[in-house]
């Protein structure tokens, strides 16, 4: 790498050496890209090896008929499509795709909603308003396998605290985490999880929007609902956009919240913790599954790549 | 005037603390299970009323091992994770290569890849190379999570060190390397805590690689495996279980009450753009 330094560049050339890479073009070029690969290369076999080869890995298995056995016979014959075709087919399937659709869209809707009122609720100062909105942070860095031991405990159908609250109001207790209701309960986690990940984005959002159009808006009259509806949450539409999107990748692939809760059974099972289940022969499937998990991965890989497009598309429709 | 806005804005601090402790419950829950007597835990006392520190004393000596064994695999992964992101994110930003767009995109998918298709592709090849339940592999394993957030945080910072310094020492004969290591870092310090600080827990808060790639790894498993191990068992103990957790919160405080700028800076990274 130190073979660049072979003459004194003059300052335009410099420019060159560290500036846009549009401009590199001409002719000083090599040196600067050997060094550029230089610094990348650690990145660049970390991402082929613990990247690339992973997922080239799960595609392959999604593809091949996998057992147990093969990891002593070494047999996994190649089936094509197959698996897929026995997944996709399987009642489980769209009963669970319906399930993860559901945990995914009342998560986002009620963690932005919430999140986006806090956000508005901070976003003038007043005494103490700071520590707050950091104490609110702590939720979401705590592991999440704490929180979610501590949610089992606080739903606990016979002496959780949520049931002897709802008891004060005549409320029968709740089997939270039933077959039937788990789904509901799993939310309610994933949701309060959620909050101070919108919280914090939105709240940078709103500290873009400059002070003085709000003093317009008042000026002409404009109360606090109107001008959230027609400046705040306007101007904050590509915040928004973002945030929204990387809450439905984060949720999609949750699975410690539901697993550590109800081991995704009952109504709780989403694609996420179906996979990780017959990956691993835990919970429900107590059969490795390796082929038939490694297809929701995919699934669920596919999915992950539309959503990597529609992400840059969004963020070059912010910068124009 | 300052009074006036101070009147005006008390009944927000109000409404603020009552918001923060409505989040804050369950973690409030936590802590007072921990240290509620075992007989008494079942009839949901507001506070400790029955108080004891005997979950704790059985907890500390049982999680000890797990909680060394989480610090080393933090580390080791905060250490990788700069050690690949720092580079990469300096030829990103700063020098010419080929292909940057197409990586900066793969950079974005990685992060939404899902944890289960990594695990599971993971343990086909630990079975392999044979290091299955080691610490190097988990430590490989977790900093997946981290490092494609390092590099474009990174990258983020120093697209923005001004071109004039690198040339200035670049004039004064500096090769790449001394004016990445000598000039660059210094001034992206703030980055590094930040991106360390978030693999370190991520890394430490990570149950899903534990879990599969790591499960058979005896006392060299990390705390969340110990925790793991309380809600597997068949009659759960809600004190000791509780208290784990409260231990297993401990760095999160910590890193809150130390470094609480870092991690709203790293919250808001590479989602917003000002």
């Amino acid at each position: 790498m130190s073979a660049t330094v072979d003459r004194v560049p003059t300052p335009e050339s410099s420019t060159e050496r560290f500036g846009a890479a549009d401009t590199t073009r001409r002719r000083h070029l090599r040196p600067t890209v050997w060094a550029g690969l230089g610094f990348l290369a650690p990145l660049l076999v970390y991402l082929a090896i613990f990247y690339a080869y992973p997922l080239y890995e799960n595609v392959s298995m999604s593809l091949h008929r996998f057992t147990r056995a093969t990891f002593v016979t070494g047999l996994a014959p190649f089936v094509g499509l197959d698996v897929y075709r026995e997944v996709i087919s399987s009642p489980l399937f769209w009963s669970t795709v319906r399930q993860t659709a559901l945990f995914v869209v009342v998560s986002l809707v009620f963690q932005y909603a919430i999140g986006l009122g806090l956000a508005v609720f901070f976003q003038r100062h007043f005494p103490i308003s700071g520590v707050l909105r950091g104490l609110f942070l702590v939720p979401w860095l705590l592991p999440i396998i704490v929180s979610a031991t501590t949610w089992q405990w606080m739903m606990d159908a016979d002496s959780g605290i949520l049931n002897r609250f709802l008891g004060l109001f005549g409320v029968d207790p709740i089997w939270w985490l039933n077959a039937q209701h788990s789904l509901m309960s799993v939310t309610i986690a994933n949701i309060w999880l959620g909050i101070p990940f919108n919280l914090v984005i939105l709240y940078s959002g709103l500290q873009n929007i400059p002070a003085d159009l709000y003093e317009a808006a008042s000026l002409d009259g404009a109360g606090a609902w109107r001008q959230f509806w027609s400046l705040t949450f306007p101007l904050l539409r590509p915040v928004s956009a973002i945030t929204l999107l990387l809450g439905f990748v984060y949720t999609l692939k949750v699975v410690d919240i539901i697993w550590i809760m109800t081991l995704g059974t009952g109504s709780s099972q989403t694609l996420a913790t179906w996979a990780y289940g017959m990956a691993f022969g835990k919970g429900a499937s107590s059969i490795i599954r390796y082929s038939q998990a490694s297809v929701l991965g995919t699934i669920l890989l596919v999915i992950a790549l539309v959503m990597g497009f529609v992400y840059l598309a969004a963020q070059r429709r912010q910068e124009d | 005037m300052e009074r006036t806005t101070a009147r005006r804005t008390w009944w927000k601090t109000v409404l603020g603390l009552l918001f923060t402790a409505l989040m804050l419950f369950p973690l409030y829950w936590m802590v007072n299970v921990s240290f509620t007597q075992r007989d008494a835990i079942r009839s949901g006392d507001v506070f400790p009323r029955h108080f004891t520190l005997s979950h704790y004393a059985v907890v500390l000596h049982q999680q000890l091992p797990y909680l060394g064994t989480s610090i080393v695999v933090g580390l080791g992964t905060v250490v990788l994770t700069l050690v690949i992101s720092a580079p990469a994110a300096f030829a990103l930003s700063k020098l010419y290569v080929p292909g940057r767009r197409a990586l900066t995109f793969s950079l974005l998918v990685a992060q939404m890849i899902p944890a289960v298709v990594m695990a599971l592709g993971f343990y086909t090849i630990y079975t392999k190379l044979g290091i299955l339940d080691t610490l190097p592999g988990l430590i490989l394993a977790d900093s997946t999570i981290a490092v494609p957030f390092g590099v474009m945080l990174f990258t983020a910072f120093m697209s923005g060190i001004p071109a004039e310094l690198l040339q200035a020492a670049h004039i004064d004969g500096a090769s790449h390397w001394r004016t990445f290591r000598s000039v660059v870092m210094p001034i992206a310090r703030n980055s590094a805590v930040t991106v360390g600080l978030f693999a370190f827990l991520w890394a430490w808060s990570d149950f899903l690689f534990a879990s599969t790639l790591n499960r058979d790894g005896g006392s060299l498993r990390p705390i969340t495996m110990g925790l793991y191990d309380y809600i597997g068992s068949q009659n759960q103990e809600w004190g000791p279980l509780m208290a784990t957790a409260v231990l297993a919160s401990i760095p999160t405080a910590l890193l809150l009450l130390v470094a609480q700028r870092y991690v709203a800076a790293g919250v808001t990274a590479g989602a917003v753009k000002d």
